[in-house]
C-alpha cells in the first residue's frame, strides 16, 4: 500500500502552492494535484501589481512559477493529474486521479475559479476565432487591430489596459454607467488615449463567419441597438467556482462557492478549502495564499489531535 | 515536433502524405505551455502515423490568422491540404486530443 500522505492539496495556484509551502516546510507530507496550468488564473495575467512585494515587472506566471519551485524546495510534492473522485467521509480520506489512487490524512480544496460565460448568441461558437477569456494567451493576435472588452470590473479593466500595448483601438463595454475597477487603474484607462467606453451596455451576440466580425450592444437603460466592427472580444464578467469534484460532498452556497470558517475548515472534518473556491469577499492572490498558509496550518493541527 | 514557420508551411503542412496534428501555442500562453507535454506523449504513440507539429504564433501571426486561429491553445487537424478539425482553449485536453488523433490514425 502507499503512504500515507498528511496533506493533500488539489489545486496548483497561489492558495494551493501556499498551502503546499507551508505544509511542506513544516515537514507534513504534502502532495500538490494540478490538472492543468500551475499557477491558476494568476498565471494568465502580466500584471499583478498588488501582491505585496511584486514590483519591478515580475508577471504573473513569474510569481507563480516561483512559488511552486518555493514549494518544491522545501520538498513539497508535485504532480500534474487530474483528481476524478474525492472519498472524504473516512478519518482517511481517498484522492483519486485518472492514474493513481492516493490516501491522506487532510485535504485541501484550492481548486479556485475560472471565469464566467457571457452566455450570448455566437460566444461559444467563435471562441478562439476572436473570443478571449485571456489577454496574455491572446493578445498578440490583435497587434493593430480592434477589440472590445466586456466587463467592468478590475480584471476587466486591468486587462484592456494590458490589451492597448497591442491593439489599435480597446472599446470597454460596460453594463452600467461607472466602473467597479480600483480607482488608480480607472485613472490609468481614462487617461489611456487607445481606450473608450460604451457604457449601459450588454453584448447580446457576437457575430463572424469563421471569426469574430461585430458585437451586437445593446443599452440597458434606452433599448438602443447597435452593432459595433471589432476583431476580438475579451470577457471579464466574473468568474464561478470550480467546485464539481466536492459537489455534494462538503457545504457550498447556492452559487457553488465552499464555505469554510476563519481557519479554512469545511464542514467535514479533515477537510479544508482556500482560495477563490471559498465563500470570501476578496478574491485575490494575496487572500489565496494567506487562505492556504491557514490551511496548512490548521490541517497540521488536525492530524496533531487526531492520529 | 517540428517547428512550422510561414516558409515551411505549405509543404509540411499543406502537402503532407499524412494527417498533420499543428499545435498553435505561443511564448506568453501558459496554457500552451503546460498542454505541450502531453502533445509531445501523444507524438511518441501516434507519431508512426500522425505527423506532429507546432507553430509559435507570437513568431507567426499573419500565419495564425490566415488559419482563422485567433485563440490559444488551438490544436488542429490537417488533412489533404485543408484544416478539418480543431480543439481550443478549455477544449484542448489531452484527452480530448487523443480522441481527435484516433479518428485520423
Amino acid at each position: 500500500m502507499q503512504d500515507i500522505y498528511d496533506i493533500i492539496v488539489i489545486g496548483g495556484g497561489p492558495a494551493g502552492l501556499s498551502a503546499g509551502l507551508y505544509g511542506a516546510r513544516s515537514r507534513a507530507k504534502t502532495l500538490i494535484l494540478e490538472k492543468g496550468k500551475w499557477g491558476g488564473q494568476a498565471a494568465t495575467t502580466e500584471e499583478l501589481e498588488n501582491y505585496p512585494g511584486s514590483i519591478e515587472q515580475p508577471t504573473g506566471p513569474e510569481i507563480t512559477a516561483r512559488m511552486k519551485r518555493q514549494a518544491e524546495e522545501f520538498g513539497a510534492e508535485t504532480r500534474a493529474e487530474t483528481v476524478t473522485k474525492l472519498e472524504l467521509g473516512g478519518k482517511i480520506k481517498k484522492v483519486i486521479t485518472e492514474s493513481a489512487e492516493y490516501q491522506a490524512k487532510t485535504v485541501i480544496i484550492a481548486t479556485g475559479a475560472k471565469p464566467r460565460l457571457l452566455g450570448c448568441p455566437g460566444e461559444l461558437e467563435l471562441r478562439g476565432k476572436g473570443v478571449s477569456y485571456c489577454a496574455t494567451c491572446d493578445a498578440d493576435f490583435f497587434t493593430d487591430l480592434r477589440v472590445v472588452v466586456v466587463g467592468g470590473g478590475d480584471s476587466a479593466i486591468q486587462e484592456a489596459i494590458y490589451l492597448t500595448k497591442f491593439a489599435e483601438k480597446v472599446t470597454v463595454i460596460h453594463r452600467r454607467d461607472e466602473l467597479r475597477a480600483a480607482k488608480s487603474i480607472q485613472e490609468r484607462a481614462f487617461a489611456n488615449p487607445k481606450i473608450d467606453f460604451i457604457w449601459d451596455s450588454v453584448v447580446i451576440e457576437i457575430k463572424g463567419d469563421g471569426i469574430v466580425e461585430s458585437v451586437v450592444v445593446k443599452n440597458v437603460k434606452t433599448n438602443e441597438v447597435k452593432e459595433v466592427q471589432t476583431d476580438g472580444v475579451f470577457m471579464f464578467v466574473g468568474y464561478d467556482p470550480v467546485s464539481d469534484l466536492v459537489k455534494g460532498l462538503v457545504d457550498m452556497d447556492e452559487r457553488g462557492y465552499i464555505i469554510t470558517d476563519e481557519n479554512m475548515s469545511t464542514n467535514v472534518e479533515g477537510v479544508f478549502a482556500a482560495g477563490d473556491v471559498r465563500v470570501k469577499s476578496l478574491r485575490q492572490v494575496v487572500t489565496a495564499a494567506s487562505d492556504g498558509a491557514i490551511a496548512a496550518v490548521r490541517a497540521e493541527h488536525y492530524i496533531s489531535e487526531n492520529f | 515536433m517540428l517547428e512550422i514557420n510561414a516558409e515551411n508551411f505549405e509543404v509540411e503542412v499543406l502537402q503532407s502524405d499524412k494527417p498533420v496534428l499543428l499545435d498553435f501555442w505561443g511564448t506568453k500562453c501558459e496554457p500552451c505551455k503546460a498542454l505541450m507535454p502531453a502533445v509531445e506523449k501523444l507524438a511518441e504513440k501516434y507519431g508512426d502515423k500522425i505527423k506532429f507539429c507546432k507553430l509559435n504564433t507570437a513568431e507567426n501571426r499573419r500565419l495564425a490568422i490566415s488559419q482563422k486561429v485567433l485563440g490559444l491553445p488551438t490544436i488542429a487537424m490537417y488533412k489533404d491540404g485543408a484544416k478539418v478539425e480543431e480543439l481550443t482553449q478549455d477544449k484542448a485536453t489531452p484527452d480530448n486530443i487523443e480522441e481527435m488523433l484516433k479518428r485520423y490514425v
